[in-house]
């Protein structure tokens, strides 16, 4: 992708090269094209009262760009819980961000993380609600322009901390037994894409990339992601679950090299 | 130009964003004469950029250009490095700078020729004298202090220390007048700032701003705003804040202080949390 790898320049901060900006009519076709490629003929209703995508309309950092998802308990609609989101940037070369499926000890209620965006495009959030039905949300995000902050600032940083991860809990105190609470997941990982190239021989680095995180409270799902490059660099995720028990909460990361990381993390808010 | 200190030549930069007006003349660069060559400071930001800035050193000495030191990879302070390849000099540059460059340098050029065209954006030239930890060349009785920092506005910043005269040439380490940019650490910036501070010089010619500006003072507002983002991101971090509220509140204090100040506090914002969060 071309945001990856690139730098902050001073004073190429400007518009996106005129290819990077589609018409209305091209983005449109792409998102069904999309559509039909990740859910068949299943129809995907736009999703107001289910689900809300939010995200900034001018990017500050094209490889580190925040969105919020909101879902609706039920959905408004009768359609039920939401069992899973879809995070698409459809301008991407690799458009599925990640999917995200909820587990028994899930809260679905927000989402957020950050994604990389390769040029100007829409992005979708697709749910899907217990009973199978499709609901979208969609933004328009301006990449700025490409000229964005390099994945590896210090790669044997990056390197030293691979797979470690941090975990905040949302709020004061121990947490309320079957009360819904906010959390939110950093993992340290390059992300990367292939386009990276080794400071010493020069040669490129071989892509290597999370591919599946697990969250459990317990023996609990709460959370699984699959995930791709669009995921940003150290990926950050804040995600809500409904604790039973003790915990304590742990996390299970893959990568596309096979790579496993597992950590855990006792069950007080705040900092871990 | 401008003479700051004797031999010391500087030409400011405009505090613009690159544009084919300015040929991405916005940076400050320079030269040092000694008694027998001369040191190119930051080869300017396009092949005219360069081309004035040889002109400028021919006007004043017929000595070699014996080195072109790169502060760091920036296309504003290298990409005239093209306009003095057949002056056949000693391209410097920080021993991190050659591997980033393969990284980089092709998305710089293509940036910098949608702006200037592929023919006006110039080339940035790899470093055969790599520094790690400290270097020194000599122009003929005049020796420049080269040191290799520790990521902080970039990866691969360097900065050049005239003991003859007490001056120090900080490259973007140093940002006066112009917000500062982030593309390395926020904390390692700081941190190697607050080191320099301590240098043999009092005089100190910053990457963007006046030619010259008095040395340690003119570090104090670069500090204050920097310092300020880490004090209020951290605050932010330890309450749960998230990084788009971050990049809405943090920093605005700052704002009427810095020219193009909404072009780049959101996306220094945006590195230093990434950043802090981790710390």
């Amino acid at each position: 992708m071309k945001a990856l790898g690139m730098a902050m320049c001073i004073g190429l901060a400007a518009a996106a090269p005129a290819w990077a900006e589609q018409s209305q009519a091209e983005q449109a076709d792409r998102w069904r094209d999309l559509k039909l490629a990740v859910f068949g003929d299943r129809p995907v209703t736009e999703g107001t009262g289910v689900i809300a995508l939010d995200a900034p309309a001018r990017a500050q950092d094209a490889s580190l760009v925040p969105i919020t998802i909101s879902l609706s308990a039920g959905g408004g609609t009768g359609g039920g819980r939401v069992k899973a989101v879809w995070v698409l940037v459809d301008g991407n070369p690799s458009p599925l961000a990640g999917t995200f499926t909820f587990g028994p000890a899930a809260d679905p209620h927000t989402l957020r993380t950050r994604v990389r965006v390769d040029q100007y495009t829409l992005m979708h959030a697709v749910a899907e609600t217990e009973d199978g039905r499709l609901f979208s949300a969609e933004r328009y995000v301006k990449a700025a322009g490409g000229c964005s902050a390099p994945s590896l600032k210090d790669p044997k940083l990056a390197m030293s901390r691979l797979g470690q991860m941090r975990l905040r809990v949302d709020g004061e105190g121990p947490l309320a037994e079957g009360q819904a609470a906010s959390a939110q997941l950093l993992i340290s990982h390059p992300n990367n894409n292939g386009m990276q190239v080794d400071q010493v021989s020069h040669n490129f680095i071989p892509p290597r990339y999370i591919q599946d995180i697990t969250v459990r409270y317990g023996d609990e799902v709460v959370l699984s992601v699959d995930a791709d490059i669009s995921l940003s660099e150290d990926p950050a995720i804040t995600f809500g679950f409904v604790p039973h028990g003790p915990g304590p909460i742990r996390v299970d990361v893959l990568d596309s090299t096979q790579a496993k990381f597992r950590q855990e993390f006792p069950v007080t808010a705040g900092r871990s | 130009m401008q003479e700051v200190a004797p031999g010391i030549w500087v030409r400011p930069g405009v505090h613009e964003e690159a544009t084919a007006a300015n040929q991405d003349g916005i940076a400050n660069i320079g030269f040092i004469i000694g008694r027998d060559a001369v040191a190119v400071l930051d080869p300017g930001g396009s092949l005219a950029d360069g081309q004035a800035l040889r002109a400028a050193v021919r006007a004043r000495t017929s000595l070699p250009v014996r080195y072109v030191v790169m502060t760091h990879l920036h296309p504003d302070h290298v990409f005239g490095a093209a306009a003095f390849v057949d002056d056949s000099p000693v391209f410097v540059g920080h021993a991190r700078m050659a591997g980033m460059l393969v990284q980089r340098g092709e998305f710089y050029r293509n940036a910098l020729a949608e702006v200037l065209g592929i023919d006006a954006a110039g080339d940035y030239a790899k470093p055969s004298l790599l520094v790690e930890g400290t270097a020194e060349i000599d122009l003929g009785g005049r020796t420049l202090h080269l040191r290799a920092h520790p990521t902080a506005h970039t990866d691969n910043d360097l900065s050049v220390l005239d003991a003859q005269t007490g001056t120090l040439w900080l490259g973007d380490l140093l940002f006066v007048d112009r917000v500062p940019a982030l593309d390395g650490s926020i904390l390692g910036w700081l941190t190697q700032v607050a080191a320099l501070r301590d240098a043999p010089a009092r005089l100190a010619v910053p990457g963007h701003g006046p030619p010259a500006v008095p040395w340690p003072a003119a570090a104090d507002a670069q500090t204050r705003y920097l310092g300020g983002l880490v004090r209020d991101i951290r605050a932010m971090i330890a309450r749960g804040g998230d990084i788009e509220t971050a990049v809405a509140t943090v920093g605005q204090a700052e704002r009427s202080k810095w020219l193009l100040f909404d072009d780049y506090n959101g996306r220094n914002v945006t590195a230093a949390f990434k950043e802090l969060e981790w710390d």
